[in-house]
């Protein structure tokens, strides 16, 4: 990654163009060409640093219903927990975090409350462990954009 | 409350935007819809909050970003809001939740944030701490990501 490409991910995590000819307008932003704006992405999608480029919507305001949950997996157990938990489309993240008790979290995103208790239910009848449901009861944030390693600007408070 | 035009448009927009010179023209073609039209769309839809944002998802792990800790602080009630917005306005802060409390885990505040190492999420916690005059916290650090994926909606009618 160069200075260009550090410049290019700072602009297009926060936003991409929405016109005809995109690309052409960020390698105007960043002093290069329509074509090599385009190489450019492609190789860092080809490198795994992109993940995706679209919409990223707001679950919400689409009527989706989205929840945190916490699960206390004995080691022995975890493989097929995670085999279970991960095999729901709603599930988009899930992490092993170091608790002495609570140690799977994942969120879960589903079309309804009824859809989402009904998943809830399936997961602990499957594993035979609980799953504590922590709804948000309130957003204060969410931004995920990075600062990228090595750009000026966006800094946070070291 | 959305006409399946939307839902079609979502459809698209959540997949990958094709590299291309013109990539909005690509995905209005396969929709059967104007260049136009479709970039139209994606304005009324940012417009309306239904996409929170057009762009990139990164993969800060492969950044060099690799400490990403759910910091969970045990709030006062009444203190709840100022708290939360106080959290909100770090920039390292991604996510920011008031969150009911578990039992083993006697927290109601929920922030999650990124850095480079473990020591830098130490010294912003305590920065926030102090800001936020909270000392009962707790920082849970992943050890494994066992999945990362985005959301894919209106796919099951």
């Amino acid at each position: 990654m160069d200075s260009i490409d550090k410049k290019l991910l700072t602009i297009i995590q926060k936003d991409f163009p929405v016109c005809s000819r995109p690309f052409q307008e960020l390698g105007e932003q960043l002093g290069i060409s329509e074509e090599e704006t385009i190489k450019r992405m492609k190789k860092l999608k080809e490198q795994g640093i992109i993940r995706r480029l679209g919409g990223i919507f707001d679950s919400r305001k689409l009527g989706y219903k989205s929840t945190l949950c916490a699960m206390a997996v004995p080691k022995e157990k975890l493989p097929q927990v995670i085999s279970t938990v991960n095999q729901y489309l709603g599930v988009t993240h899930n992490y092993l975090r170091d608790h002495d008790y609570y140690n799977l979290w994942f969120t879960l995103i589903t079309p309804s409350e009824v859809n989402l208790r009904k998943t809830l239910t399936e997961i602990e009848r499957e594993t035979g462990l609980k799953v504590y449901n922590l709804p948000a009861l309130k957003l204060f944030k969410i931004k995920v954009n990075f600062h990228v390693p090595g750009v000026e600007g966006e800094r946070g408070i070291v | 409350m959305f006409s399946e035009l939307d839902k079609a448009i979502i459809r698209e927009l959540q997949e990958d935007l094709p590299l291309v010179p013109q990539p909005y023209k690509v995905i209005a073609n396969r929709l059967g819809i104007n260049e136009e039209d479709l970039i139209g769309k994606i304005k009324e839809f940012q417009e309306k909050g239904y996409i929170r944002r057009y762009g990139a998802a990164l993969r800060h792990r492969e950044m060099g970003i690799k400490a990403n800790p759910m910091i969970v602080w045990q709030v006062p009630e009444e203190k709840i809001e100022e708290v939360g917005k106080k959290l909100a306005a770090f920039p390292h802060v991604t996510h920011c939740y008031h969150r009911p409390m578990l039992p083993k885990l006697p927290y109601n505040v929920f922030s999650m944030i990124h850095a480079e190492t473990r020591e830098q999420c130490f010294v912003l916690a305590q920065e926030m701490a102090e800001a936020i005059g909270v000392d009962k916290y707790d920082l849970l650090f992943s050890e494994e990501e066992l999945k990362k994926t985005s959301m894919k909606y209106f796919i099951e009618d």
